[in-house]
């Protein structure tokens, strides 16, 4: 086991491991954490009810978590890996059964104190369990196509059961999550040329099969694809919440309409503004300046992960903080694409800005294991 | 298993390759994003500010106070009185049903008008109000104020709503207003946009059509604060619209109620002018109807009521109907005789009772004849064969152009819906209407006002006061719009010899002072204000050989609407004359009997102003004209708004 190589003694103990952990990013994601707070209240009408009161305690909440899971060194985490995997499967499996519905779709476990959304957790789950895997797995067979159907098959296994919920948006974010992950650890170029010229086709396939008795989309998926292209197509129906998010976000201009004076979010013109539009919020009010700096946070996130991960020796912790910061770059680039009118609507949130429970804890401790790599690593 | 240190540094040198390219990519895409940013919020900040303002700001318009309409003494005709509704929000109400059954325990709810209430509420936004019930009482209103507590979302609303306290004294006149249609909308090219108010009220027929745009004023317009669905927030300014202009009739609302009284449930009209300066004083006709109904939407059993009735009280009598003027057309025939010259005052023409013209016997109506008539006796007796004598000799082109300067034939523009222009036919207008051939017998007829000619009781004023001053007097209704006072109907002399003027007034000065007057049963004893009048009786059928041989022969004996219309006409007083008068009973029998006594009420009923003293009657009819009057003023206290107000 390669934790064995790890000069046990160089790795801080004790309450001396506070002093190691990657502060910058703490103070990053208190930041982002804090905009979200902002916005929640200026959506809410200048009130910290209903949304920014429980969003700050859920984020104290997290960064309890994330403490907590950075005091545990690293490879019982990695340890842990495969079980977090089956955890989460498991959650997945029983949403089928016990979920509760919303907004058309299975998605929650009500845990009493809070809704649990597995799909969040596998995202996670995911990323660590492919990270342990090509920990274990011999660097040569990494490009084996036997060894390369495994993590194939660990993708696609949640990735058909959060599809069935039915959840594109979270689906697509596993995929590209999982394939990404593959990519970090040295799968051959081939692989990922042969498999997105197949999306490409499949792509096709899927335009093909609409109208059809195979129709392989929901019509309501259909349909945000269509007033993606063309918002205009469908003004007063499905393009309302693209036109009505840009215009938020034009309207906004260099410095925007100031804290509180968002006509568009005021006065409910913007849909889901604080969930999925919470940036639009942010863009009309602060302008330009509020969102490219919003951007810049997110950015500088980015960047401390890689740098961490470059400086990690350790195989499973350089993995891990990639695979969790091209997850957290999936989600904003996403939301923001989405709601900039870049992307089809597929209900993504901005990462510890919107509001919801699920997704901040799950963030803060996938960051709490960015956390642990960084403080455990091998020195 | 352990890791040969060689593979860990290439796993190493590999993961930073590919985190690197990704870690490129990844920054990459967020300067893309960053640059989309730039484009939504820089490059099209402006239109996108532009769309926002737009979803967000909303014009409603302010309904603009609709003028009001006043007699020449300032007494309101047509007014704008607060109307109070309640109106409830769904939203603050809570449980809906519970606040109806509470509500409707204090005032008393229109079944229909509640059912539709509801569904509209059910239909429309939870937070707009909707009107559960209209035209409630002051009452009812500080009723629903005091519970106010235990009725959350209602709100008693006040608004104006158009009034007319004299109800049907000027239905005819002014009109009335109801709720725009689709009809009111295609008469403009560009409506105004006030007009899609909901409830807003248009000018339906009378001065409140003809005026429409004047009354109407400009809308004003809020800018207001509205939210994804509708919800004002709040107001952002307002420009108050402008007032429709305030008008005076030249009509006196007291003259005007006592014809109305007067005329009672007859089918007649009367209009009263001032010979000076063209101004309409009274201009009445009946049956009316009160326009109130139609303001708050007439039922259908009402309305067809009005349709039904043989005695027409929808028609404006005095404008639009055109009658067969009869014998109060004499004067023009005689006019235009003398004035070609054909006749002398003096000369006398031997009446036999009848006068045979191109083979066709055309009778006097006194089948005994008169005898020898010279100008003044034929028109105090109404003897028919002077005037067919006169026709034949001065010709129907001569008497139709003499008709027209007196005013007939034309159409004057008073501002009331549906003038006519009556008929005073020539040759060529039976060529071209008829197609046929001016026969002599056509001129004889027209010689008394019967046949083609027809006039409306409006023209009939105009042409008495004509004759009475000479002058081109034409009528006035409306005497003031907004601060523009209109012209005075008072034009040039028309250019008729006043010599033979004179003589057609002293022999219509003889017709109700003579004792062989037909009016002079309807005679003024008070010598300052006597009057000059002509009667008149048109025929509406001819007696046909079958009732003739059957003996039915009487006006009385016929049914209503085939009786002769009784007609007058007649100036005062005599010596300086103020007032022209024109009377129209329809089937009313003999305009001596029937219409001539209306008129002398009337015409002392004006130049008093108020009820006029028993002894300016005959003695022997004083008893009855005393019952009369009493008679009336019950009828007029009973109908004065202000009285009723405070009874």
């Amino acid at each position: 086991m390669s934790y064995l190589e790890y000069t046990v003694k160089t790795v801080p103990a004790g309450w001396r491991k506070m002093l190691f952990i990657n502060w910058p990013l703490v103070i990053l994601l208190t930041a982002i954490a804090g905009v979200g707070l902002l916005m929640l209240y200026s959506v809410a009408g200048g009130s910290m009810s209903p949304w920014a009161e429980p969003q700050m305690k859920r984020y104290a909440l997290g960064l309890a978590v994330m403490f907590i899971v950075a005091m545990v060194p690293i490879w019982f985490w990695r340890n842990m890996s495969v079980m977090a995997y089956l955890v989460a499967l498991a959650l997945l499996v029983a949403v089928e059964f016990f979920g509760t519905v919303g907004m058309g779709a299975q998605r929650w476990i009500n845990l009493g104190f809070m809704r649990l959304q597995p799909s969040e957790l596998m995202k996670i789950a995911m990323v660590m369990v492919l990270a342990a895997y090509y920990d274990w797995l011999p660097i040569k067979k990494t490009s084996h196509p036997f060894w390369v159907l495994v993590p194939v098959f660990i993708i696609l296994l949640p990735t058909f059961l959060v599809l069935t919920q039915p959840d594109l948006g979270t689906a697509i974010l596993l995929v590209a999550g999982g394939g990404l992950m593959m990519f970090l650890a040295g799968v051959h170029w081939a692989y990922f040329a042969t498999v997105i010229a197949a999306g490409i086709g499949g792509i096709y396939t899927v335009f093909l099969s609409r109208g059809t008795e195979w129709q392989l989309l929901k019509d309501y998926q259909f349909r945000r694809i269509d007033t993606f292209l063309d918002p205009s197509s469908d003004p007063l129906g499905a393009g309302y919440h693209i036109t009505q998010a840009k215009i938020a976000m034009g309207s906004g201009g260099w410095t925007g309409r100031g804290f509180m004076q968002g006509t568009q979010s005021r006065l409910n013109f913007l849909p889901e503004k604080h969930t999925d539009f919470i940036f639009n919020t942010l863009a009309e009010e602060f302008g330009f300046i509020g969102g490219i700096s919003l951007l810049i946070l997110y950015v500088l996130i980015l960047v401390f992960c890689i740098v961490s991960a470059l400086q990690n020796r350790d195989r499973y912790s350089s993995l891990l903080i990639l695979g969790i910061g091209v997850t957290f770059f999936l989600f904003f680039a996403v939301n923001m694409s989405m709601v900039m009118g870049l992307a089809p609507v597929v209900g993504v949130p901005l990462p510890l800005v919107s509001y919801g429970g699920s997704a901040m804890l799950v963030l803060m401790l996938a960051f709490g294991l960015v956390q642990s790599a960084h403080i455990h690593r091998p020195r | 298993m352990r890791r040969a240190p060689k593979d860990t540094a290439e796993s190493v040198r590999k993961i930073s390759r590919r985190g690197l390219f990704l870690g490129g990519v990844q920054l990459a895409f967020a300067g893309a994003l960053g640059l989309r940013m730039q484009h939504l919020q820089v490059d099209q900040a402006d239109e996108f500010r532009l769309l926002a303002e737009e979803n967000r700001i909303n014009i409603r318009l302010i309904p603009p106070t609709r003028g009001q309409i006043f007699d020449r003494n300032g007494i309101i005709i047509a007014g704008n009185e607060p109307s109070y509704r309640i109106t409830m929000v769904k939203e603050d109400a809570g449980n809906v049903d519970e606040v109806i059954t509470r509500l409707s325990a204090l005032v008393e709810l229109d079944e229909d008008e509640l059912n539709r209430a509801l569904t509209e509420m059910q239909r429309s936004a939870p937070f707009l109000p909707v009107t559960v019930a209209e035209r409630v009482t002051w009452d009812d209103i500080s009723r629903v104020a005091v519970n106010a507590p235990a009725l959350p979302g209602v709100t008693p609303e006040v608004g104006l709503s158009r009034s007319y306290p004299r109800r049907g004294d000027f239905a005819h006149v002014v009109g009335y207003v109801g709720p725009v249609s689709e009809r009111d909308l295609a008469r403009y090219e560009i409506p105004d946009p006030v007009l899609r108010i909901p409830r807003f009220q248009i000018g339906k027929v009378g001065i409140e059509a003809r005026h429409e745009e004047v009354l109407r004023g400009r809308a004003g317009a809020k800018r207001v604060e509205v939210n994804a669905v509708g919800r004002v927030m709040r107001e952002l300014d307002r420009r108050e619209g402008t007032p429709g202009a305030d008008m005076q009739l030249t009509v006196d609302t007291k003259l005007q109620s006592y014809i109305n009284a007067r005329l009672g449930e007859e089918s007649a009209s009367v209009v009263v002018m001032d010979v000076t300066n063209g101004d309409l004083l009274g201009i009445a006709s009946s049956p009316s109807y009160d326009p109130n109904k139609f303001v708050r939407g007439i039922s259908v059993s009402d309305f067809g009521e009005l349709r039904e009735n043989d005695h027409r009280p929808l028609a404006s009598k005095t404008v639009q109907d055109a009658y067969p003027p009869g014998s109060t057309f004499k004067m023009v025939t005689v006019l235009a005789a003398l004035d070609a010259g054909v006749v002398a005052p003096d000369e006398t023409v031997w009446c036999p009772g009848h006068m045979e013209v191109a083979g066709r016997r055309f009778h006097c109506w006194k089948r005994a004849g008169h005898g020898h008539m010279n100008l003044e006796q034929s028109l105090r007796e109404s003897c028919d064969v002077y005037y067919y004598d006169l026709a034949l000799k001065v010709g129907i082109e001569r008497i139709a152009e003499t008709a027209r300067r007196l005013g007939l034939g034309e159409a004057f523009s008073i501002g009331m819906s549906a003038v006519t222009e009556g008929l005073v036919p020539n040759k060529e207008w039976k060529e071209r209407e008829r197609g046929s051939g001016w026969v002599i017998g056509d001129t004889v007829n027209a010689s008394i006002g019967q046949g083609f000619v027809l006039s409306s009781p409006l023209q009939l004023a105009v042409m008495t006061a004509r004759l009475a001053t000479g002058k081109e007097v034409t009528p006035r209704l409306v005497r003031r719009i907004g601060d523009t006072e209109t012209v005075e109907g008072v034009g040039n002399d028309l250019g008729f010899n006043e010599n033979h003027l004179r003589q057609i007034r002293r022999a219509m000065f003889a017709v109700s002072n003579n004792r062989r007057g037909t009016a002079y049963g309807s005679r003024i004893i008070d010598e300052t204000f006597r009057m000059a009048g002509k009667t008149g009786t048109s025929q509406v059928r001819n007696i046909t050989a079958a009732e003739r041989a059957r003996g039915v022969t009487r006006n009385e004996d016929l049914p209503w609407n085939r009786r002769d219309h009784a007609l007058f006409v007649n100036y005062a007083p005599y010596e300086a004359p103020k007032i022209a008068v024109s009377v129209v009973v329809e089937h009313g029998g003999g305009g001596s009997a029937a219409a001539a006594p209306i008129a002398r009420d009337v015409t002392l009923q004006a130049l008093y102003g108020n009820d006029p003293p028993l002894d300016a009657y005959p003695s022997k009819d004083r008893e009855r004209i005393r019952s009369q009057q009493e008679r009336l003023q019950q009828v007029l206290r009973e109908n004065d708004p202000d009285g009723r107000s405070r009874a």
